[in-house]
C-alpha cells in the first residue's frame, strides 16, 4: 500500500504531440482515484506511464517517495488490470493467476495460498483449471483482476476494465472492485470514460480534457462545484444545460441571453460575484435535475417562467427526461429531469423555473467559473 | 433455377479437369512404380498394371545408396526445419515487438533480398562456401537453408496481431523479453508455427538445386539429387526413378494430410487477425 505522487508529468510522442501537458497529482495510501475524461483526453497515457508501460517524458513520479521513473514495470511494485483482460490463453486460470507469483520465485505453497485466496474472493474456486476462453468476460475480467490480487501489490492500476462487459455485468463488477477496495485498503487508480463510474467509485477523481488535468476533487463537488465548464459538462448525465449570454444591470441584476432572461436576486453570493461582472460575456450552466415545472414545484426558489416547448420525452422508470426548446428558437435543446408520474406530450408548452441556488456562471472565453 | 445447375455443372467440370491436370501425372508415377518394365513404355498407358510388383521398389532399397540418401535428407531436412522455427520466430518477435534502432532498414533490406532471385544466388553462394571449405559437407548443404526471410516475415505479420496487452501484462507480472517470447509468444503461436515448419520441411525435403551443385560424391546426395542420377545422358530408368519418387513423397504426403489443418491455417494467420 502506498503514496503516489505525480509532480508535473509530460508526455511527448514525437516532437509536437504533447499528449500529457504538466500533471500534477497526489495520491494517497489507500485511495481510489479515478481519472476520468472523453477519449484522447491523456487518462490512459498517464496511467501507463505510471505502470511505466510508457516513459515519463517530463516530470517526476514517486511511488513511496521512492523516485520510480526509470525503474521498468515490473520493479515498481505495481499490477495493472487491461480493458482486454489480457489474460494468457494458453494457461489456465490458476498458471494465469500464478505467473506472477513464479517469477518472482514465490515458494509453490505460497503461490498455492495465495491463488486459492483470490479465488475464494473472486468466485473462481471452481475455475480454476479452465482456460481463458472457456469463460464469460465477466469471468475473465475477475481473473484478471484476481492475477493482479495474488501479488498484492503497492498499487492496483485498472485501465477501463469493464468497457468490454455488458450494462449490467458493469455494474455488478462495479459493486465488486469497489467492496474489493474496501477489503483490501490498497490504493487503486482507475482509469474510465464513462463518468457515472468515476462517481460512483472514487474517492477522488481526476478530469483530464486534452492532455490537461481539469481538477481533481471528489465525486460530489466535482458535481456541484465544477471548475470550469468542461467540468460541468462531463459529470453528469444527461450533460448539463449550457447558455451563452450576458450580464446586465439595468433595473435589476440579469443573466441575459437570446432565449430568456433570469434576473440574479443581488443578496445571494452568486449575485455579489455577479456584480463585478456587468457587461461581461458569460455561460449559464444549469444541471437538468434543478429545472422545475412550475406547475408542479412550489417550494423552492425559482427563476421568472421560462416558457418552454416539449421536444421528446425520454421515460427511464424512475424518472424521465424531457427534452425541450425555448419558444423560437427549436434549433437549441435543452433537458430537464422530470418526475415519471407526471405525463407530458411532445408539444406541449410548461412553464420552467431553474432554481436560484443551483446558477452556476462561466466566463465565455476561459470557460473557468466565476467564483 | 436452371441456369444455376448450368453453372454449378461448369464449375465442376473446371475442378474435375483441374483436378486430373495435377493429380494425373502423379498416378501415372505410382501406375509405372508398380508396372513390369516391358509395360512401362507401352501404348495405350496401362494405368492398372496388368502385372502388379515391387521389383523396382526393392530395386531403390538395395541397388542403389537409398539409405544414405534418406539419412542425409533427414538430417538436412530436420535441422533447416528446426533451425527456421526458432530462428524465424526471434526474427519475427524482434520485429514485431521490439525498439531497436535501424530495424525498419534492416527489415526493408530483407524483404528487398527476396527481389533477387535465388538462381542469381547459386555463384556467390558457391564461392563464399567453398573459401570456407564446406563444398561436399553437411555444413555446406545445411547452412545457407537455416532461416528464410519468408518465414521472418510470415512470423512477423503473426506476432503482429497477438494483442499489445498481452506482451504489457506479462512485463508487469515480471517478465523479460526473452520470457515473453518463450512463454507467452511461442505457445500461442502454434499455427503460425506449424506452418513454418511444414512449408520449411517440404521446401527443404523437395529441395534440388542447392544440393546437387553443393554435393559432389555420392554419398552426400539427398533423395531429390540421387534420384535424377537415375536419368543420364542415354537412358531412363523410368520404374526406378518412379518408384524412388513416390517413396520420397510419401512423408511430404503424409505430413500434410497429418497437418492440413495448420497448414490452411497458418497460411489464413500469416495476414488476417483471429
Amino acid at each position: 500500500m502506498a503514496d503516489v505522487l505525480l509532480k508535473n508529468i509530460q508526455k511527448r510522442y514525437d516532437k509536437d504531440v504533447l499528449a500529457v501537458k504538466g500533471a500534477s497529482v497526489e495520491i494517497k495510501d489507500k485511495e481510489f482515484v479515478v481519472l476520468v475524461g472523453p477519449s484522447g483526453c491523456g487518462k490512459s497515457t498517464l496511467l501507463r506511464m505510471i505502470a511505466g508501460l510508457e516513459e515519463i517524458t517530463a516530470g517526476e513520479l514517486y511511488i513511496d517517495d521512492q523516485l520510480v521513473n526509470d525503474l521498468s514495470p515490473k520493479d515498481r511494485d505495481i499490477a495493472m488490470v487491461f480493458q482486454n483482460y489480457a489474460l494468457y490463453p494458453h494457461m489456465t486460470v490458476y498458471e494465469n493467476m500464478a505467473f506472477g507469483l513464479k517469477l518472482r520465485k514465490y515458494k509453490k505453497s505460497d503461490i498455492k495460498q495465495r491463488v486459492q485466496e483470490a479465488a475464494d474472493i473472486l468466485g473462481l474456486r471452481e475455475y480454476l483449471d479452465r482456460k481463458p476462453k472457456a469463460m464469460s468476460g465477466g469471468q475473465r475480467q475477475r481473473v484478471a483482476i484476481g492475477r493482479a490480487l495474488v501479488r498484492q501489490p503497492k498499487v492496483f492500476l485498472f485501465d477501463e476494465p469493464l468497457s468490454n462487459l455488458d450494462a449490467k455485468l458493469r455494474v455488478q463488477m462495479r459493486m465488486e472492485i469497489k467492496k474489493l477496495h474496501q477489503r483490501l485498503q490498497a490504493t487503486m487508480i482507475y482509469v474510465t470514460h464513462d463518468q457515472v463510474e468515476a462517481m460512483t467509485m472514487g474517492d477522488k477523481i481526476v478530469v483530464l480534457k486534452d492532455g490537461e488535468i481539469q481538477q481533481v476533487d471528489s465525486p460530489m463537488n466535482l458535481y456541484h462545484e465544477p471548475e470550469n465548464k468542461f467540468v460541468a459538462g462531463f459529470i453528469g448525465s444527461p450533460a448539463s444545460n449550457f447558455l451563452h449570454g450576458k450580464i446586465t444591470q439595468d433595473t435589476e441584476l440579469a443573466f441575459q441571453s437570446k432565449h430568456c432572461t433570469i434576473s440574479i436576486p443581488t443578496d445571494t453570493s452568486m449575485g455579489k460575484r455577479l456584480n463585478n461582472h456587468v457587461n461581461e460575456r458569460v455561460i449559464l450552466g444549469f444541471r437538468p435535475e434543478y429545472l422545475y415545472d412550475k406547475a408542479h414545484e412550489a417550494d423552492k426558489r425559482l427563476s421568472i417562467d421560462l416558457v418552454a416547448i416539449i421536444d421528446v420525452i425520454e421515460p427511464i422508470g424512475s424518472e424521465s427526461y424531457v427534452y425541450f426548446h425555448f419558444a423560437d428558437m427549436p434549433s437549441d435543446s435543452f433537458c430537464f429531469r422530470s418526475n415519471s408520474d407526471i405525463h407530458y406530450v411532445p408539444g406541449q408548452k410548461l412553464k420552467l423555473g431553474i432554481d436560484l441556488n443551483r446558477l452556476r456562471f462561466f466566463d465565455e472565453k476561459t470557460e473557468r467559473r466565476i467564483k | 433455377m436452371r441456369r444455376l445447375k448450368i453453372q454449378k455443372l461448369f464449375f465442376y467440370l473446371i475442378l474435375f479437369g483441374m483436378t486430373i491436370i495435377y493429380l494425373g501425372p502423379f498416378l501415372f508415377s505410382v501406375s509405372i512404380s508398380f508396372n513390369a518394365d516391358k509395360d512401362v513404355l507401352t501404348w495405350p498407358i496401362k494405368l492398372i498394371p496388368e502385372e502388379w510388383t515391387l521389383a523396382h521398389y526393392q530395386s531403390v532399397w538395395r541397388d542403389l545408396p537409398f539409405g544414405q540418401w534418406l539419412v542425409n535428407s533427414v538430417l538436412i531436412t530436420s535441422i533447416q526445419t528446426v533451425s527456421n522455427v526458432f530462428f524465424s520466430a526471434l526474427a519475427g518477435f524482434a520485429f514485431a515487438r521490439l525498439r531497436f534502432p535501424g530495424k525498419n532498414i534492416i527489415f526493408s533490406m530483407l524483404l528487398a533480398s527476396l527481389m533477387i532471385p535465388g538462381i542469381i544466388l547459386l555463384v556467390p553462394k558457391f564461392i563464399v562456401l567453398n573459401e570456407f571449405r564446406l563444398i561436399n559437407t553437411y555444413g555446406g548443404l545445411i547452412l545457407p537453408g537455416l532461416v528464410s526471410v519468408v518465414n521472418i516475415f510470415l512470423m512477423k505479420q503473426f506476432f503482429e496481431t497477438i494483442p499489445k496487452d498481452l506482451e504489457e501484462a506479462a512485463l508487469i507480472d515480471g517478465c523479460s523479453y526473452f520470457r515473453i517470447f518463450w512463454q507467452i509468444f511461442l505457445p500461442v503461436s502454434k499455427p503460425a508455427l506449424a506452418a513454418v515448419a511444414i512449408y520449411t520441411f517440404q521446401g527443404s525435403w523437395n529441395e534440388f538445386m542447392w544440393p546437387v551443385i553443393v554435393s559432389v560424391t555420392n554419398d552426400m546426395f539427398t533423395l531429390p539429387v540421387g534420384m535424377a542420377f537415375l536419368k543420364n545422358e542415354f537412358s531412363v530408368q523410368w520404374p526406378l526413378l518412379m518408384a524412388g519418387t513416390i517413396l520420397i513423397s510419401l512423408p511430404t504426403i503424409a505430413i500434410f494430410l497429418i497437418f492440413q489443418r495448420y497448414f490452411v491455417q497458418g497460411v489464413a494467420s500469416a495476414g488476417l487477425k483471429e
